[in-house]
């Protein structure tokens, strides 16, 4: 098996078409009823019982911390895994913004219908109109849970909690804890998992990366992890597998996730039978504070609540490198007011993202390398004053200042966009079953719920959604119907197997002793794919990429250098290993945008475009989700389509001109 | 209760904080009542009488003065303990050092753990010397105006004298406000008020004891 | 800029450590103090010794994974986290001593990495409201009055990464232990497990291993989330207040 990791890198092969996939557990019915009467037919498992089964979460963020609190309140014994020291330390604790939840507090016209109807719109109809749903309707029990557990949500003066609108959205949804809500609500999280903990319910397995999975008889039964302190590689045996790792926007090497975000979790499942969908629908974020130079290890994002404010532009004429300050009013781009005129600096991410990508490629863009344009506050300080701008933005430029030695006050900001969050992920159904029967995947590791762009404010809201309430609820399912009783040995043909393959992968990593770090080819490839599957993708373009990623890895696997062994702390072996999935997944996400011939939400394909250059999407042959099947590195994957039907949100096309 | 205090490091240094500020208070009354010194022989020889009257006829003789030994005797060895127990704790709590040192803290916080010792010494000491006399040549029982003239009469008790009162100075300084925290009277609106109260009260030690040695050097008390 | 860096080299827990002299050249100020040590590693690798190693995640301040030792001072000059320590703070030419966080619950790893988990475990002894899934009432059904909110954000901002511990002379724990303490027991929603919460927490931060109070005000001056100092009073008066409730009952 472990062959193909070089003998398959020949050219990027074609597709085969397969059998649609459907997803066979959504009721039917009213859209809803369909969760309640899916919580009622799911069969329970009996609380005595509970006990006996093991239940494996890979991640503690949001998703997976809340799952394993929940799972283990249920009565389930729980083996959670993260890399990081602690699960505190999970990659939503970086999430500012806010958690959209249909509370209507507001009395301004919000409700679940509302919420469910501005999600399937804002993900371009790429979604699922019952996943959807539920997903609105559980957000209001997820701000119960959340102050209950003590989150500190902004509040206002009566003691009640306050909201804020949040990415163009009508109504006044989203709740917030100053610039830190996903810290406040992973905490939440954490400590309610961290009593499970202490209660010996949840065992718990920190600095421990998951490297592939165990799949016995077909069903999930495990995985394989390593202890990053010790090195130590070995199989842990479960009833069900619950995958809460995370994105893959890593994959671009710079991104605005935590740099040890990884795929090898969701990636080692897909090896194993869980089907991907839409792996090339990724959000680009366009308030991001600009690289530096080429040091530049992540990029950092600036909340998009500045471009209510900020006027963003650049200079009129190419190669301007005058200050911001000596560019006289005529001779500045006000572009996004230009093209947008109704919606201005205000127009969805993916349309301000893109806009500039194009200034910033026809030469306009400024700042070290012309990768930025201004976000100029100017106008709003000489109207507002700058004691409200202050009030306002203070920490948002405080952290701009601390980071650019520039104070925004008198100078423009300098912005540009990064990759920020996946939609793509492991195919699940709606009780978050990926094809591999017992490998449930939630969080931003599934594809569930944003179609083709997420809408600010409610990945947070869906990583509690699955972990608090749905998954609790359709894992018992599962295990009602596979009682256990049948735990494979230790010595298990396919667990030794999974351990040699794993075991000798790393063991080669470090064998290689070539002249190359991991991150360079990390750096190498997130280039080639920012430059040719970021903000706007050609089939050209795709093709060269497509050419160039099995020549990468080739070249990886010749020049590679690990210092170290396997067997000890070794943080180059981690990256080199992780590198190793990003080569293979990021041919994946190249082959779905190329197959997806259309623009729709994140993804901007530049052949279907209106004739004023507005994103075209083609409903009539693209209605459906992509779910990939792997059949080995390099080689052709197996399309299943699941189509999408829209009987509540009727398809229109987005217009922000 | 008590278990839960004496086992917990929280606990132990309440008990730092009340011992501490039982002494201080017994300071601030010792120290006005050496100040009488200054008016006579009469007068703090009267007053050393009355101490040991205090109560009558309700105690005996020197009852509540050993009432007030008792506790002082309690407070010293409660706190000491503590802040030995405290201390080793501490010490062992961080084995190894930084490589690049700087300064660090306030004087006054740096040498609490010397301060202390210095003034353990400093108890014994002046027990010995004005209480019972042992290690002073001219004491004279019942006598304190004449033994107080006779003790700072060498210029080395002085010293003793002045070192140990400079230390009282500094682990006031910083014991009366991290007392305060300890027992969880401190607030961010009363810091200031804390903190300066706890400096008057160490200059008002401080310059008040050291007042009786200096008057007698200077011939004002002979 | 061109730097002389002195970095503690240890292999694991049991090995003997030592600093080790390396120098680094053509650093942007512009770079952030761990993407100098990412250019010192990627140097290291190709001359095929190992990279020096640190823990690290989000690089925005908020993960509370990084946890450098900067000339003495945790997280460095500057009042905010390693990974935001930008290089502009240094000078060309300086030398500049990294250390790991030093504390006996804190035993190293490896190099620049310790082991926080005593962390984690005073949070399981008592840092949590007891809130099963499901179980919680309407989120307006208690209105918490904003100077209690406010006061439960500012200590809820702690990111645990224990600069607190590595600044204090005595490798106390408190202004960790009290940010959580005071975060939960300020909310009406914390109130029924006000007492056990406060005594359980510190009784666990005694059972680590760290250090006793002596107010240093080391540990405030260090966070990089500006926990205030008031922080650890306000424990203490919580855990006095407990002290004498649970004896009564
Ligand atoms: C800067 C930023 C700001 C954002 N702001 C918002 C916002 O305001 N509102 C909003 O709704 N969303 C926001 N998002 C998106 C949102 O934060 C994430 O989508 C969400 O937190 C993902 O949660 P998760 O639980 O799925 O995964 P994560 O929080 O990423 O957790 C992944 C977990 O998996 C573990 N893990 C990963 N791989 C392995 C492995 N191989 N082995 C073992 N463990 C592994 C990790 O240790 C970690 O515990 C933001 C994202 C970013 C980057
Ligand atoms: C027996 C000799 C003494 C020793 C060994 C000693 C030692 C100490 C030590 C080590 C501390 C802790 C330092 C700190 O909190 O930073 C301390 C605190 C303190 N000491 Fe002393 N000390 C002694 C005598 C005194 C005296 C005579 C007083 C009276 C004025 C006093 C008052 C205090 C107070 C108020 C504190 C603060 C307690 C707290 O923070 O809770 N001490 N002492
Ligand atoms: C210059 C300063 C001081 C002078 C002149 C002084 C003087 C005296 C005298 C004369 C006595 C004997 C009183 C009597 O027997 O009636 C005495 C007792 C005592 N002093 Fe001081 N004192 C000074 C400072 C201190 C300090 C700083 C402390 C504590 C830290 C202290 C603690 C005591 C104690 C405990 C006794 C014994 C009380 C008893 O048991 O009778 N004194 N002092
Ligand atoms: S109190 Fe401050 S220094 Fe200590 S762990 Fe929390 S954030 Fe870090
Ligand atoms: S530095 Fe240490 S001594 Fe106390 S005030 Fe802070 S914990
Ligand atoms: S790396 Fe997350 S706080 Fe520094």
């Amino acid at each position: 098996m472990t062959t193909d990791m070089t003998t398959d890198m020949t050219h990027y092969s074609d597709y085969t078409t397969g059998e649609p996939v459907a997803d066979t557990k959504a009721p039917d019915g009213p859209i809803e009823e369909r969760w309640d009467t899916r919580r009622f037919t799911a069969k329970l498992v009996n609380p005595a019982n509970r006990r006996k089964h093991t239940v494996i979460v890979v991640g503690t963020g949001l998703a997976g911390g809340s799952a394993g609190a929940t799972l283990a309140e249920q009565g389930y014994h729980v083996v959670q895994f993260c890399y990081q020291d602690s699960p505190r330390r999970a990659h939503s604790i970086a999430a500012q913004g806010g958690i959209n939840a249909a509370k209507n507090y507001r009395n301004d016209g919000d409700s679940i219908h509302r919420l469910f109807y501005d999600t399937v719109k804002g993900g371009d109809f790429r979604s699922r109109e019952s996943n959807v749903r539920r997903l609105a309707q559980i957000s209001v029990e997820i701000i119960d849970q959340c102050v209950a557990q003590g989150v500190p949500f902004a509040r206002e003066y009566g003691g009640l909690l306050d909201t804020r609108s949040f990415g163009g959205v009508q109504v006044s949804r989203t709740f917030y804890a100053r610039g830190q809500t996903g810290q406040q609500l992973l905490l939440g999280a954490y400590q309610a998992l961290s009593r499970q903990i202490a209660a010996g319910n949840v065992e718990l397995h920190p600095r421990t990366e998951m490297l592939d999975l165990l799949v016995i008889d077909g069903r999930a039964r495990g995985i394989v992890a390593r202890d990053l302190v010790t090195g130590e590689i070995r199989p842990y045996v479960a009833d069900a597998v619950v995958l809460a790792s995370g994105g893959y926007g890593n994959v671009f090497y710079l991104s605005t996730n935590a740099m040890n975000s990884n795929a090898t979790a969701i990636w080692r499942a897909h090896r194993r039978g869980a089907y991907f969908a839409n792996p090339c629908f990724t959000q680009i974020h366009p308030t991001c504070i600009p690289r530096t130079g080429d040091h530049q290890s992540k990029l950092t994002l600036m909340s998009e609540s500045l471009r209510n404010d900020g006027r963003i532009w650049v200079p009129k004429a190419k190669g301007d490198t005058r200050p911001p300050a000596e560019i006289p009013e005529d001779e500045r781009d006000y572009y996004l007011e230009r093209i947008y005129p109704s919606f201005g600096n205000l127009v969805p991410r993916d349309i301000a993202s893109r806009a500039a990508k194009n200034v910033c490629d026809e030469g306009r863009g400024v700042g070290p390398g012309g990768q930025g344009v201004y976000l100029d506050f100017a106008d709003a300080i000489a109207r507002l004053g700058r004691p409200a701008i202050e009030a306002k933005y203070g920490n948002l430029f405080e952290m701009y200042e601390r980071i650019t030695a520039e104070n925004p006050y008198e100078v423009p900001m300098r912005i540009y966009p990064a990759v920020h969050y996946t939609m793509g992920g492991l195919w699940v159904d709606y009780d978050l079953q990926t094809t591999v029967p017992g490998l449930f995947a939630i969080g931003e590791a599934n594809f569930s719920d944003h179609g083709a762009n997420r809408l600010g404010a409610s990945a947070l809201m869906q990583g509690l959604a699955d972990g608090y309430f749905v998954l609790p609820a359709t894992l018992n399912d599962y295990l009602a119907r596979h009682p256990g009783h049948d735990t494979p040995a230790a010595d298990h043909p396919q667990i030794t197997a999974v351990l040699a393959e794993t075991t000798e992968r790393l063991h080669r990593l470090v064998s290689v002793d070539g002249d190359r770090t991991a991150d360079s080819f990390h750096r190498e490839l997130g280039e080639l794919m920012w430059e040719f599957c970021g903000m706007a993708r050609t089939e050209q373009g795709l093709r060269k990429a497509l050419d160039r990623i099995p020549q990468i890895r080739e070249e990886f696997w010749r020049r590679i250098k690990v210092p170290g062994t396997e067997a000890e702390f070794n943080q180059s072996l981690e990256r080199a290993n992780r590198v190793v999935d990003y080569l293979e997944l990021a041919e994946l996400m190249c082959l779905d945008a190329l197959h997806r011939a259309e623009s729709c939400g994140g993804h901007f394909r530049e052949e279907s475009q209106t004739p004023d250059g507005e994103a075209a999407r083609r409903d009539e042959e693209f209605s459906y989700a992509a779910a990939w099947e792997f059949t080995g590195t390099g080689a052709a994957p197996v399309l299943h389509r699941e189509d999408l039907v829209f009987a509540y949100v009727h398809p229109t096309q987005r217009s922000y001109a | 209760m008590a278990r839960t205090v004496w086992d917990s490091t929280v606990g132990k240094k309440t008990v730092m904080a009340v011992s501490g500020l039982v002494m201080l208070l017994y300071l601030v009354v010792h120290m006005y009542g050496n100040l009488k010194i200054f008016f006579g022989p009469g007068t703090f020889d009267g007053y050393a009488h009355w101490l040991r009257t205090l109560g009558e006829p309700f105690f005996h003789y020197e009852w509540a003065l050993w009432i007030i030994r008792a506790a002082l005797v309690a407070a010293v060895v409660a706190h000491g303990v503590c802040a030995y127990q405290l201390s080793r704790r501490d010490i062992a709590s961080r084995p190894v050092g930084y490589v690049h040192t700087r300064a660090r803290a306030g004087y006054a916080t740096r040498t609490m753990r010397w301060g202390g010792v210095i003034l353990a010494l400093f108890i014994v000491w002046h027990i010995l010397d004005l209480t019972t006399g042992t290690v002073q040549r001219g004491f004279v029982p019942g006598h304190p105006y004449h033994n107080v003239v006779a003790a700072f009469h060498d210029w080395w008790n002085n010293v003793i004298y002045i070192v140990a009162m400079l230390a009282l100075g500094l682990h006031i300084r910083h014991g009366f406000w991290s007392a305060a925290q300890t027992l969880g009277a401190g607030s961010r609106r009363r810091d200031r008020a804390l903190k300066t109260t706890a400096n008057l009260l160490a200059l008002l030690l401080t310059a008040g004891f050291i007042a009786v040695p200096v008057g007698v050097m200077t011939g004002l008390v002979s | 800029m061109k730097l002389t860096l002195r970095i503690w080299r240890q292999h694991d827990a049991d090995a003997p450590g030592a600093m080790s002299t390396y120098d680094v050249d053509g650093i942007s100020p512009d770079m952030s103090f761990l993407e100098m040590l990412d250019t010192l590693n990627e140097r290291l690798t190709v001359e095929g010794e190992e990279p020096v190693a640190f823990d690290h995640d989000c690089r925005e301040g908020i993960c509370g994974a990084c946890s450098l030792v900067i000339n003495g001072e945790a997280h460095g000059p500057e009042r905010t986290t390693s990974c935001q320590l930008h290089m502009r703070s240094f000078r060309d030419g300086d030398t500049i001593d990294v250390e790991p966080w030093r504390a006996a619950a804190f035993p190293v790893v490896r190099d620049l990495v310790v082991d926080r988990s005593s962390f984690d475990r005073i949070i399981q002894s008592g840092g949590y409201i007891t809130a099963p899934t499901g179980s919680a009432p309407e989120a307006h059904a208690t209105p918490v009055p904003k100077p209690a909110a406010d006061t439960a954000f500012e200590h809820a901002e702690c990111i645990g990464c224990g600069a607190c511990v590595a600044a204090c002379p005595n490798g106390s724990a408190m202004l960790f232990t009290s940010a959580k303490v005071n975060h939960l027991n300020v909310l009406p929603q914390g109130a029924p497990e006000r007492e056990t919460r406060v005594l359980d927490m510190v009784a666990q931060m005694d059972a680590e291993g760290f250090g006793g109070c002596t107010l240093t005000g080391e540990c405030a001056t260090a966070c990089p989330k500006g926990i205030p100092l008031t922080s650890i009073t306000a424990m203490n008066r919580e855990w006095l207040r407990a002290t004498r409730k649970v004896s009564r009952t």
